[in-house]
This record gives structure tokens, C-alpha cells and sequence, in this order.
């Protein structure tokens, strides 16, 4: 018994020193702020992403091995805004990792940093799954990416202050990089301005805001509540009265409503990659937005 | 504005003297045109970009009043569960028993037949400070009675990998017990959880858990507490009169499965453990029992969702087997006769049973309950005291259940089940029971656990 205890102080007290020793722990709950860390960690830090695009991020289940990496996390970088509320506080509750709770450095909540749209006026779930802080897809408009890439480069500092100069350099490259980025996308997408757009879930609002796009209706008849047959044909008599421009949906939603609508209606349907690894194309996040506007584009000729 | 100067002069240039325009050399005037064209695109760019934050500005509400001063602000979060059911019994649910082993408790068996009531469950949680955290269930039966169903304070995170949970919880055994019963995929508890766990257990103590640091989930715990509920009972004595250990350990296989496997162990005593049976004669006689109940179990979780994606289609697959060993003396007719001699039973039980959403908001699920009332000893039938038919209920029985159940979720917050099951616990009869069954919460709703 006493050497059996001794091989597992041994075992742990070994853990812990590897631990001590590798790359900062990057817990992140989303494909987009894994995405980020890696471009402003570089080969310092070692992220472990906890959902893919094909994953809706509202219902991922809080599986075991995400309450491991939870564990041992020195910065966990999520959404918020409660986009991960069926599953974050389990995580958090049960890894028992004071460096990543909620107003420690190691826990930083993205939509926090940035101005939210769509905050609901009036708080009841007859509304359906409404975020009572604003819709929380916050990272499809570029320049809110920029925002969140600042702090997300503050907290690496703070956290891995030893590394803090490469860190700041990695930060800045990244930003003058999106900057220009911004500037072609914007060029690029220009003359998608004023397009109409009926897209699935609310998932794409800060995208077709940045554009200067409307999104006229959604496939859900409220938030999170999947679509009726009576909701669909409703929808193709609304869209004869008021035609819009195209249909939309992101790589983790149904595809089957989005395709009916478009193949009763004509309209064009465009797939978006949402986030990265949502398309074959979107590798990143600079190759995110490149598709995401190459498909917009190739689905307005 | 050196810059804009710079424009306005070299545009008054190109336009006004098209003379000299037409003087100067062709690439001269190419590079001028070039650089009007690049500065009139940056402008445009930067006009665009202020639109779009011109209309954000409007678009976006004016920024939320600083948080209210008010103490509200501190309020707890609240929840509700509402649930209910519409239950058809074939068989009178009074003449209901597992046939082969001992009653646990009262809150075991179908329930009544008609219109039920279910538990109104009514839960509060906060942060108590930056250390603890709180949590508190309060059950309204159909009865009209009041039942701290949960109540337990438990660390916030600030030791690595440890939770400590004190107050009344749901014991950690095995992986079920610790679901609240809103979150089932049936309207009710595995036969072996009303044999052996009075339904669900729970436990006044203290549990621990402690999360290895390695990249798979490898969880240890203890628990410890008072024992007072099935199988054990209230005592009047000091120190710890249940404990238990367990351990889990769960991965990913891939991005569509996930496992979780567990084990635990729980030790616990019993003192005049009273339950109701006939004797020979037929009449009405109590009986109790005093002793230890050890019991350990296997538990299995495995779920499945293509990519990981649960929203269009899932599966969960569980099962989970236990046996409990229980050691001491029987008392017959405490309240006539009062024989007493030795008793000592091994008995097991499991069930297995998978839930499969088969398309946005619709699961259907089948379940299979099997419980072996395995060996059991009475001390005054074999020493020639009483004869086995004596104790009726403890006669060998080998209880099934087969339930199948299909239901419908308009909302993650709200879910309507249809149930049928083929109930044959009892000895010689099979009872099919069918139950119309809503669970509903409303206020926050909390993260569910794997």
C-alpha cells in the first residue's frame, strides 16, 4: 500500500512538473478562438480545441474528456455571452481549476469585448433560445476579431509574462496582417451591400452586418426551434410577396430545410463555413473569411 | 492633411490644366490617375467602414444602464421543473412489490393509477463568495409535502482538481443515482435503483472528488455520511455510518463517441430496518433487520453523435449492474413474537438501456431491468424455527422489466414522453403499466452532465 501511494506521489509530483515546463494550456471551447491562439501563441502555447464546426456550439455535450482538458488549462478563451451556457459551467464546475474560472486572467469571454447585436428587449423563452446578452456568433465580423485578438494577446502576457515580448510581437504582426485583410475583404465585398438574405439561425448576423447584407427572415421560426413544414411553406409565401436574394445555412445546421426553401423558391443557397474547418477551404481565419466571401460572391452570379 | 493638400493640388493639377496634361509624359500622368485611384478607393473604403459604424451606432441599444445597485443584482439563480403523468396500470399498484427482495422505501413502484402529480422541483443556486458556491433542491410532492431534495455548499475551484461537496446530495453511486430524475430518458428508475437505492440516494455527508492531471477524464472520490436512507437507516451513533468509494474514467473515441465507465463501493448499516410481510398463517407482521449492507456496481455510459453533433442525431447507451451483500440479524413480528436469528443475503440486479434521437426533437428508447435474488439465509428457517413461508417476500424470484418509450421535445425546456412497460417484479404476475408523462423547467436551466 505505502509503495503503491509513493508510485502515485511520484507519478503526480512528475505531472505536475512536465506541466510545468510545456507550453501554456489554450482550452478553447470554439473552432474560431482556437483558430486565434494559435496566430498569437505560436509554438509557446498548445490549444486544445473542444468543439469542431460540424458541432453547433450551443448543444455540445459535456463530455468527459472536455472536463480533462478543462483540467489542466491555463487559459480557457469561449464565446460567452451564453452561446456555451449547456455546457461551460459543467466543465468549469467540474475541473476544479481556479485559474480558469470566470474573473481570473485565465478566463476570458470574447463576446464581452465587443458591442452585441440583437440584445433582446423583452427576456422570455417564449422567444425561444434567446441570449439575454445579444446574439453571441460575435466573431463573423472581422473587426471584432481584431478586438478580441487584442485582449486574448493581453491575457498571454499576463499569464506567460516570460514570454511577453514574443507575444507582443506576434500580436502586432497579427493585427497589421487582419488589418490588411479587412481592407480587401471590404473591397471585396462591396457590392454585396444590400442583399437579402434568409438565413437559418441567427448564426451569421454579424456578418451580414459588417457586409452592409439584410437578413429578411429565418428558417427558425425562433431561435433553437426547428422549423415546421407549416413554418417552410409560410416562409415561400412571405419570400413571393417579398423576394429575397439568397438562402443561407453554416456548416453545422441541417441542411434539409435551407435546401427545400431554395429549391421551392430558386433563390441561391450558399453553405457558409461559419468557422474555421466549417469548409474544406475556411483553414484558418484569414482563409475563413476569404471563403466565406468567395461563396457569397460566387452565389451572387 | 499634408497628404489631402497634396491631393487637392495634384487633383486641380490633372483637371484644370489639361494643357500640361497633355504635355507631359504618358507615364507621368498614368501614375498621377494611379494614385488619384488608389486614394479615391482608400477614401471610399473609409467612408464605407463609417457608415457601417454609423448605422452599428444606431443599430446597437444605447449601452445597458450600469448593473443595477440594487441587492436583486445578487439574486441566486432560479429553476423550476413541473412534471406530471397520466399512468394506466393493469394490476392494483398496492398489490405491487420485487417479488425476492426486501421493500426499498416509499418511493418506489409505479405510483398511482389516473392523473399524478410528479415532484415540482424548485431549485437555487449562487455563488456564496469567492470560495464557496451553493446549491438547493426543494421537492413538492403530490402530497403536499415538502422535501429538501438537495441542499450542499461545495468549493469553487481554488484546490487543483478537488471538489468538496458538504450538505445533502445525490450519492455518487454508480451513474444514474446522480442524475435528477428530470433529466431520464424513462419515467422511472431502474428496478435495481428501487431494490437496492430506495429509487435514488441520498446522502447527508461529505464527498470528495479529485480530478487526475492527465488529458483523459480519471476521477477517484469518496463520500461519507449518515446512511439514514435504504438501505441503511438513522442511527443513533457517532462517526461515519456510510462510506463509499468510486471511481471514473471516460475519453472520446473519435469525434462521434464518448464513454464514461465507472466503479463504485459503498458500505453502510442498518438498525431495525422495518418492512412489512405475511406469515405462514397470512397474517400482517413486521419485520426488521440489523446489519451491515455492503454493495458495490459497474457503470457504463456511451454516447454517440455523428461529428459530435447531437442536434439532428444521437444515441446514449447505458447500463449498469450492482450487487449487495447484506450481513446480520433478522427480527420476525417485531411487534408479536420477536424471534431473531442471523441473515445474510447476496443479491444482484442490472439493466441496460439505449435512447435513440432519431430526428430533431423525437427519441424512442428501450430498457431491460433484471434483478437475481441470488442467496439468502434466514437464520430462524434454517434452525427450524419459522418455515420459508414465513418470510413470502424473500422467496427466490427472478424480477424483469422490458419498457420501451418514445418522446417528443418541442424545446430543450420542455418534453413529452410515452411509456410502456411490461412489469414482471412481482411473483407470479406480469403487470403492463403505460405512462403519458410532461417535464418542463423553466427560469435558468443549468448545464446537464454527461
Amino acid at each position: 500500500m505505502k509503495t503503491w501511494l509513493g508510485t502515485l506521489a511520484a507519478a503526480g509530483l512528475l505531472a505536475a512538473h512536465v506541466a510545468a515546463h510545456a507550453a501554456l494550456n489554450v482550452f478553447a471551447c470554439v473552432p474560431e478562438w482556437a483558430a486565434l491562439a494559435t496566430e498569437l501563441g505560436g509554438d509557446k502555447v498548445s490549444v486544445y480545441q473542444a468543439s469542431n464546426a460540424l458541432q453547433d456550439p450551443h448543444r455540445i455535450e459535456a463530455r468527459p474528456s472536455l472536463v480533462a482538458r478543462m483540467r489542466g488549462a491555463d487559459l480557457a478563451i469561449c464565446t460567452g455571452a451564453e452561446l456555451e451556457a449547456g455546457w461551460l459551467p459543467v466543465l468549469l464546475q467540474t475541473a476544479g481549476n481556479a485559474r480558469v474560472q470566470p474573473g481570473k486572467p485565465g478566463f476570458l469571454a470574447a463576446a464581452e469585448l465587443v458591442d452585441k447585436l440583437e440584445v433582446p428587449a423583452r427576456l422570455d423563452r417564449a422567444e425561444g433560445d434567446i441570449h439575454p446578452a445579444g446574439n453571441p456568433h460575435v466573431h463573423l465580423d472581422p473587426h471584432n476579431v481584431a478586438k478580441v485578438a487584442l485582449a486574448v494577446t493581453g491575457r498571454l502576457q499576463q499569464i506567460d509574462a516570460a514570454n511577453a515580448a514574443y507575444y507582443e510581437a506576434r500580436g502586432k504582426d497579427f493585427q497589421a496582417r487582419w488589418a490588411q485583410a479587412i481592407a480587401r475583404w471590404e473591397k471585396a465585398g462591396a457590392n454585396l451591400r444590400g442583399r437579402k438574405v434568409v438565413c437559418h439561425h441567427k448564426s451569421a448576423t454579424y456578418l451580414l452586418h459588417w457586409l452592409g447584407m439584410t437578413e429578411v427572415m429565418n428558417v427558425e421560426p425562433k431561435p433553437g426551434i426547428p422549423p415546421s413544414t407549416g413554418h417552410l411553406t409560410g416562409l415561400v409565401a412571405r419570400l413571393k410577396a417579398e423576394p429575397a436574394d439568397l438562402v443561407m445555412r453554416v456548416a453545422y445546421n441541417d441542411p434539409k430545410a435551407t435546401e427545400w426553401l431554395a429549391q421551392r423558391t430558386g433563390l441561391p443557397l450558399v453553405v457558409l463555413p461559419y468557422t474555421v474547418g466549417g469548409t474544406p477551404e475556411a483553414k484558418d481565419l484569414f482563409s475563413l473569411f476569404d471563403d466565406t466571401l468567395a461563396r457569397l460572391e460566387k452565389a451572387g452570379h | 492633411m499634408l497628404r489631402t493638400n497634396f491631393v487637392a493640388a495634384a487633383m486641380a493639377a490633372a483637371y484644370a490644366l489639361p494643357a500640361v496634361a497633355f504635355a507631359a509624359e504618358d507615364a507621368d500622368i498614368r501614375a498621377i490617375r494611379e494614385e488619384i485611384k488608389s486614394l479615391k478607393e482608400g477614401y471610399e473604403s473609409r467612408i464605407r467602414q463609417l457608415e457601417n459604424r454609423l448605422q452599428a451606432a444606431e443599430k446597437a441599444p444605447a449601452p445597458a444602464a450600469a448593473a443595477p445597485a440594487a441587492s436583486s443584482a445578487f439574486n441566486p439563480a432560479i429553476s423550476l421543473i413541473l412534471g406530471g403523468q397520466y399512468s394506466h396500470l393493469q394490476r392494483d399498484p398496492e398489490t405491487w412489490r420485487i417479488g425476492g427482495f426486501v421493500p426499498g422505501g416509499d418511493e418506489i413502484g409505479p405510483g398511482n393509477r389516473s392523473f399524478n402529480l410528479g415532484e415540482s422541483e424548485l431549485t437555487v443556486s449562487a455563488s456564496i463568495d469567492p470560495y464557496f458556491s451553493g446549491y438547493f433542491v426543494l421537492a413538492a410532492t403530490p402530497e403536499n409535502e415538502v422535501e429538501v431534495e438537495e441542499a450542499y455548499v461545495m468549493n469553487s475551484g481554488a484546490l487543483p482538481g478537488l471538489s468538496i461537496k458538504a450538505g445533502r446530495m445525490l450519492s455518487g453511486f454508480g451513474y444514474l443515482n446522480e442524475i435528477h430524475a428530470h433529466a431520464w430518458d424513462f419515467v422511472d428508475a431502474p428496478l435495481v435503483h428501487q431494490a437496492f437505492l430506495g429509487g435514488q440516494l441520498k446522502e447527508d455527508g461529505v464527498q470528495a472528488r479529485w480530478l487526475a492531471p492527465v488529458p483523459v477524464f480519471a476521477e477517484v472520490g469518496v463520500e461519507a455520511g449518515r446512511g439514514a436512507n435504504f438501505p441503511g437507516t438513522g442511527r443513533n451513533s457517532n462517526g461515519l455510518n456510510s462510506t463509499m468509494v468510486f471511481a471514473h474514467l471516460g475519453d472520446d473515441i473519435g469525434a462521434s463517441h464518448s464513454y464514461r465507465i465507472g466503479a463504485s463501493y459503498r458500505a453502510t448499516r442498518a438498525q431495525d430496518r422495518a418492512y412489512v410481510d405475511t406469515d405462514s398463517p397470512g397474517n400482517e407482521v413486521t419485520n426488521a433487520f440489523t446489519g451491515d449492507s455492503r454493495m458495490w456496481g459497474v457503470d457504463f455510459v456511451w454516447k454517440w453523435a455523428p461529428n459530435g453533433n447531437p442536434v439532428e442525431r444521437n444515441f446514449k447507451f447505458q447500463a449498469e449492474y450492482m450487487q449487495r451483500r447484506e450481513d446480520g440479524r433478522l427480527a420476525f413480528d417485531t411487534a408479536g413474537a420477536n424471534l431473531s436469528d442471523g441473515y445474510r443475503s447476496r443479491q444482484s440486479g442490472w439493466y441496460v438501456q439505449g435512447a435513440y434521437q432519431f430526428m430533431p426533437r423525437w427519441r424512442a428508447g428501450l430498457r431491460y431491468d433484471a434483478l437475481d435474488s441470488g442467496k439468502v439465509d434466514i437464520g430462524l428457517v434454517d434452525n427450524g424455527a419459522l418455515g420459508a413461508g414465513d418470510f413470502p417476500l424473500l422467496a427466490a424470484n427472478d424480477p424483469r422489466r422490458a419498457t420501451a418509450m418514445v418522446d417528443y421535445s418541442p424545446s430543450e425546456f420542455s418534453r413529452l414522453r410515452l411509456q410502456f412497460s411490461r412489469d414482471e417484479a412481482r411473483f407470479d404476475e406480469g403487470d403492463n403499466q403505460v405512462f403519458l408523462q410532461y417535464v418542463m423547467s423553466l427560469g435558468a436551466h443549468g448545464a446537464h452532465k454527461f
